[in-house]
């Protein structure tokens, strides 16, 4: 009965990595509680893991308010070789 | 009463939506000259097509799906073994210690100042300096989801991959980060 939560490292980290953007099942965070209980690299990995979730976050936050935008050169070059791709 | 039905003036696409598309493309590839370059594709593309154009979308929205369509077809070029290769495992993939940590990429422990580092500005360039160490194609799953935060299905369905694929994609995109950030930010 047991053999059904065993999970490898690889296995339990893949999960950790999915239960970050809260898309892991309970069917695979139950074999993964277990398995932190017992494995204490990967209870490490899971705190880290947290941390640069946080991270990412907050750099998300700060690339959304980026805009990215073409100069007016670049847009006048555009032009042109779209005129030039038109006309053939 | 029929619907209004839309038309194309592609005397205008530059000024009305080159940087929309520019963002969008940015947002996907990870490379600005390749962004630009899939932009300036996908207004030739639409130049050619524009016959095709039916009018029930929005111009816009006519030239994004064919934007999509461009960075699909680039994505599944660099789709090859080389980015497979790529990657360095950081688990047992054979015998008695399968799926179990490598010594050598254990994770070690960080120091304790974490959130006072958050602080720091060298962090998001760090941040960017590990994402792009990662293969193309893990760097941008790893950015549609947890930069631009879309949807699984949404990137499923755009790149064409399955969700577990998504998920081992952005499972090795995670470890090697942490891996990266251990020794370039934490440990150094």
């Amino acid at each position: 009965m047991f053999k059904r939560f065993k999970l490898s490292c690889d296995e339990a980290t893949a999960i950790c990595d999915k239960s970050q953007y809260g898309e892991a099942s309970m069917k695979e965070l139950i074999p993964l509680k277990l398995h932190l209980i017992r494995c204490k690299i990967c209870a490490m990995y899971t705190k880290q893991n947290t941390i640069l979730s946080f991270f990412y976050s907050g750099y998300a936050k700060s690339c959304k308010e980026v805009k990215h935008c073409f100069s007016l050169e670049e847009k006048e070059a555009l032009k042109v070789v779209l005129l030039k791709h038109k006309e053939l | 009463m029929s619907a209004k039905k839309n038309t194309l003036d592609s005397n205008k696409w530059i000024d009305k939506y080159a940087d929309y598309l520019y963002n969008y493309s940015i947002s996907r590839v990870n490379n600005s000259d390749l962004a630009k370059d899939l932009v300036q594709e996908t207004f030739f593309a639409g130049l050619k097509s524009a016959s095709n154009f039916e009018g029930r979308a929005t111009e816009r929205t006519w030239l994004v799906s064919i934007l999509k369509r461009k960075i699909i077809d680039h994505y599944r070029k660099i789709n090859s073994a080389k980015g497979q290769a790529e990657v360095r495992m950081n688990f047992y993939e054979n015998g008695e210690n399968e799926g179990s940590w490598l010594e050598e990429r254990v994770p070690q422990s960080w120091d304790n100042s974490v959130e006072k580092k958050l602080e720091n500005t060298e962090l998001k360039s760090q941040l960017e300096i590990c994402m792009d160490r990662l293969p193309e194609k893990y760097a941008m799953v790893f950015k549609m989801k947890t930069i631009q935060e879309f949807e699984t299905a949404e990137i499923c369905k755009e790149l064409d991959i399955t969700a577990s694929n998504l998920w081992v994609i952005l499972h090795r995109a995670r470890v090697q980060l942490r891996k990266c950030m251990e020794d370039n930010w934490f440990n150094n």
